[in-house]
């Protein structure tokens, strides 16, 4: 345990002595504000609980952001060569994939605590149900984190971070894509229900929405649960296919 | 005490590393020397636990590296060839770092990281940050790392690649002194440091021993009684290699 810390210590310290963590936060606030008070109408549709104005742009958001935080956590230690020094340090290497995916996770969880603006705000202006607020910042969050697994995953497998970058922002953008409704809507249209259905509940939306509208799902948290599990399980496998 | 048995590392069906074994008793400073190529890196990753051997074993102070892992690196301070550093810690941010995966803390974390910066000479950039290093404080920065634990086995790799000459004088010193309390185990193609540094030497040639002795007895195998003549005429040449 005392090993996640320090790992998660170091890559803390890693993110906000540059302006990788910065840039981003920045970059995420004011584009989604920015969409809430534009394309998201906030103040035209009176949207109290933030479901469509603000938190529906958010794995959009994710699906080109959460990459760019996650990119380097093992390509760059492959390509500094300081796998080396990690893999001979006395500690389990799950105790270092674990504390590289938190202090990742943390930058997000900041970045999305710092749009408490906007809550004020509804709760100033209307009067909102805090707890759905609540049900659907954890949606996005979790999402953010399932992205963010993904991107790990893929960062074990190269040592350059461009290449991790869009290859995870490819696959992000499918998981958002297959599962929205425009493109479900077109799907439909061929009549194979298995399809439509697989892919609905592979995509985000699915089980995004669910928490925004302040449903709790079993499935929707075994969904977030496994693939954030399976990603770094494959990571651990990966990193440690590569030594031997 | 280094116990290496039949140690072999093939990557497809070359052979990186063929059924080495050898013993580094305690108190002395065991020369490993050979052509580029050879094998010297790879048996040094297997001895340390950064890849997994093909067949055979490491022990460090009896602890098997395959199957005791956390106990065998514990034991040994460690210098990759390269000198890997987070670039964007200070030299004294990593060596903390480092401490606390070594598990020191509170006043013996501060002596240790205090010990080491001095050893190696690194006060004047204690606070710089990495990346505007120098190669030989990069170097030293790394070796320090490997000196913080004070640990019973040190396996360095090219200690002195990179070094100016004044610098090559320090480490070989140095590891002269620490030579008399520790296990050292370090390599390099630079034949004069044998004389100065070493109690024993081993060539390694395409992965097997080719000999194995005191710099005196290794002299005395050669007609001319130098080490240089010995070592070109058991070592494959890369014109050889070209021609075959």
């Amino acid at each position: 345990m005392k090993h996640i810390w320090t790992i998660l210590k170091r890559e803390l310290v890693s993110y906000f002595t540059q302006p990788t963590a910065y840039a981003i936060i920045l970059i995420f606030l004011l584009i989604s504000l920015l969409f809430n008070f534009t394309f998201g109408a906030f103040i035209l549709a009176g949207d109290a609980n933030l479901e469509w104005s603000f938190l529906f742009w958010h794995p959009w958001l994710y699906m080109l952001l959460a990459p760019a935080v996650g990119m380097k956590l093992w390509s760059d230690e492959q390509r500094n060569g300081t796998l080396e020094l990690l893999g001979t340090f006395p500690i389990p290497p799950w105790t270092a994939i674990i504390g590289k995916y938190l202090a990742a996770a943390f930058v997000w969880l900041l970045a999305l605590l710092l749009t408490f603006p906007i809550i004020i705000t509804v709760n100033y202006l209307g009067e909102p149900d805090n707890w759905r607020i609540f049900s659907g910042y954890l949606g996005s969050y979790l999402t953010c984190c399932v992205f963010l697994a993904i991107t790990m995953l893929v960062s074990a497998c190269t040592r350059d971070q461009v290449v991790c970058l869009i290859v995870s922002v490819a696959i992000c953008t499918l998981m958002v894509l297959c599962g929205y409704e425009a493109f479900i809507r077109e799907l439909a249209k061929f009549r194979v229900d298995f399809l439509v259905e697989a892919l609905t509940s592979l995509g985000v939306w699915d089980h995004f929405r669910s928490l925004t509208r302040g449903m709790f799902r079993y499935q929707d948290m075994v969904w977030f649960g496994s693939i954030i599990f399976t990603c770094l399980l494959g990571t651990s496998a990966i990193l440690s296919a590569k030594r031997a | 005490m280094i116990e290496v048995e039949n140690l072999t590392k093939h990557f497809g069906p070359k052979f990186a590393v063929n059924d080495l074994s050898f013993t580094v008793k305690p108190g002395e400073v065991l020369g490993f020397l050979g052509p580029n190529g050879a094998g010297k890196s790879t048996t040094m990753r297997m001895i340390t636990g950064f890849i997994t051997p093909s067949s055979g074993d490491a022990r460090v102070c009896g602890h098997s590296i395959v199957d005791e892992p956390y106990l065998a690196k514990q034991k040994i301070g460690y210098l990759p060839e390269s000198a890997p550093l987070y670039n964007d810690m200070t030299v004294i941010g990593f060596l903390k770092f480092c401490a606390d995966v070594r598990n020191l803390s509170g006043p013996a974390k501060r002596d240790a990281v205090e010990r080491a910066i001095e050893t190696c000479f690194l006060q004047s950039v204690a606070k710089q940050s990495i990346d505007t290093l120098s190669k030989g404080y990069r170097h030293r920065t790394c070796l320090a790392q490997s000196l913080l634990h004070d640990p019973e086995v040190l396996i360095l790799d090219e200690p002195t690649d990179g070094l100016d000459p004044n610098q090559k004088h320090e480490v070989r010193q140095l590891i002269k002194r620490l030579g008399k309390s520790k296990t050292i185990l370090f390599s390099t193609h630079i034949l004069e440091e044998v004389d100065a540094s070493c109690t024993r030497a081993v060539i390694v040639d395409r992965g097997k021993i080719v000999a194995d002795g005191t710099p005196a007895e290794l002299k005395a195998q050669s007609p001319s009684g130098s080490l240089h003549d010995l070592f070109r005429e058991l070592t494959t040449h890369d014109s050889a290699h070209s021609a075959a």
